[in-house]
């Protein structure tokens, strides 16, 4: 399985399977289309932790430190393990918090987008057309000499802060501690709304560890998959992501969750302008520090603490645009969802504009 | 080895190290190239895209990483 997985067929079959699995996550008891979005994951996990207030989405997705476990196990036994940070980390940070912004606002993450396509929500094309012109954006910095700069090579103790805090996270969500004011918290449960929705807790942990595992062994990236065949017309990685939309379809026409349209789709809203500049944002963040952010959570369970600084800003960047009333809903972009987004895409230009190391 | 190319992708986010290799590739028809990476991800993405070009792709390790060498 190891040989077909990084092979140049690899990002084709592990797309297939994470796209069933999404699926299935779905039929399991996870919200509509959502799969394993890693922004609403993030944030989910962002409201569990207290960080933001809405009750609706708050729950500790194992799903997310399952990810990060299971691309740490892979990388320890394939020896691909390697400790590193040092790339303007504090600069990937804030591109992690306008990621997650964009995301919000569009309500996912890439790959919700293309869970979104799956399943007949339409208004995803726009979400998915504005992620494309967010990474050509991105390529255009990287074609004029966009850089973050090199990172380093770090003590070998460094890389596992991020699977230790995942261990952390499915130890509340076992243990659901409950010592807060009023016998609340410190971790929340949504009785309602997204963050009620879920598949069994072992079965979102195994299908976490299974995505983490088959996504470090082929690279499967779906902002990768645009850059690599804009940039390099090399098809590597979109062969991915075409075999991730149609194993999804195929498995929710399969269970009778295709339901094609613009109204009235899970988790989303019908603003058209909004769904399309959410995700150039996000697109551009992404691009900038160097992939979506599934593998970006994959890298940091490589131990790359660049990439776990972005993650860290996700979830920073999750708890803001709610507190701020910056993300989405099903009734549309939240108050301050458009000044946030055009705040935003201004700050990723800065990024692009001013982040250039001299090489020779 | 005096007459090999060396450059130093080490440490790169992607695609960077694709890009540097684009780079010297795009100078030099013919010959024997050095990429220097950290991550085997670099390593792969590097092989994979001189290959395409119609270079020999070849992958040690070294401290701190991988020495991609490419020839034609």
């Amino acid at each position: 399985m190891d040989k077909i997985l990084t092979s140049r067929q690899g990002p084709l079959v592990a797309g297939g399977f994470l796209g069933a699995i999404a699926a299935l996550l779905v039929f399991w008891g996870n919200p509509g289309n959502m799969g394993f979005c890693v922004a609403c994951f993030t944030r989910d996990i962002a409201g569990a932790l207290g960080l933001h207030r809405a009750g609706i989405v708050q729950y500790l997705r194992p799903e997310i430190p399952g990810f990060i476990l299971g691309s740490f196990v892979s990388a320890l036994a394939f020896r691909e393990y390697a400790p590193r940070s040092g790339s303007s980390p504090i600069v990937r940070f804030f591109l992690g918090i306008c990621a997650m912004f964009g995301a919000l606002v569009f309500l996912g993450c890439p790959w919700r987008a293309y869970l979104r396509l799956a399943g007949g929500d339409w208004n995803a094309l726009y979400g998915i057309g504005g992620l494309a012109v967010g990474a050509l954006i991105g390529i255009a910095f990287l074609w004029n000499g966009f850089s973050l700069g090199a990172a380093e090579r770090n003590p070998k103790a460094a890389g596992l802060v991020m699977p230790f805090l995942a261990l952390v996270l499915l130890a509340f969500v076992f243990l659901r501690p409950l010592f807060g004011p009023e016998g609340t918290g410190p971790v929340f449960f949504s009785k309602e709304g997204p963050g009620s929705q879920h598949a069994p807790l072992l079965i979102s942990l195994g299908a976490g560890l299974i995505v983490g595992w088959l996504a470090q062994r082929s690279r499967f990236c779906t902002v990768g998959a645009l850059r690599d065949l804009f940039m390099m017309g090399d098809g590597y990685l979109f062969r991915g992501l075409v075999s991730f939309v149609v194993a999804a379809f195929a498995v929710n026409y399969a269970l009778g969750q295709f339901h094609p349209g613009f109204e009235k789709q899970p988790v989303a809203h019908t603003q058209e302008l909004w769904n399309f500049l959410g995700m150039v944002l996000s697109g551009l963040a992404f691009t900038l520090a160097g992939g979506c952010p599934g593998r970006q959570l994959i890298m940091a369970g490589e131990g790359d603490g660049d990439a776990a600084s972005f993650t860290v800003g996700m979830l920073t960047g999750a708890a803001l645009a709610h507190n701020f009333s910056a993300a989405s809903s099903g009734a549309g972009v939240g108050a301050y969802g458009i000044p946030v987004t055009i705040i935003g895409i201004v700050v990723c230009l800065l990024v692009g504009f001013g982040c250039r190391t001299a090489r020779a | 080895m005096s007459d090999t190319l060396t450059v130093n992708a080490s440490g790169l986010s992607c695609p960077q190290p694709v890009m540097e290799t684009k780079k010297i590739l795009d100078k030099t028809p013919s010959g024997r190239v050095a990429v220097l990476v950290d991550t085997a991800t670099s390593r792969n993405n590097v092989a994979r895209f001189a290959e395409n070009k119609g270079w020999k792709a070849v992958a040690e390790e070294r401290e701190g990483g991988y020495r991609v060498i490419l020839e034609k």
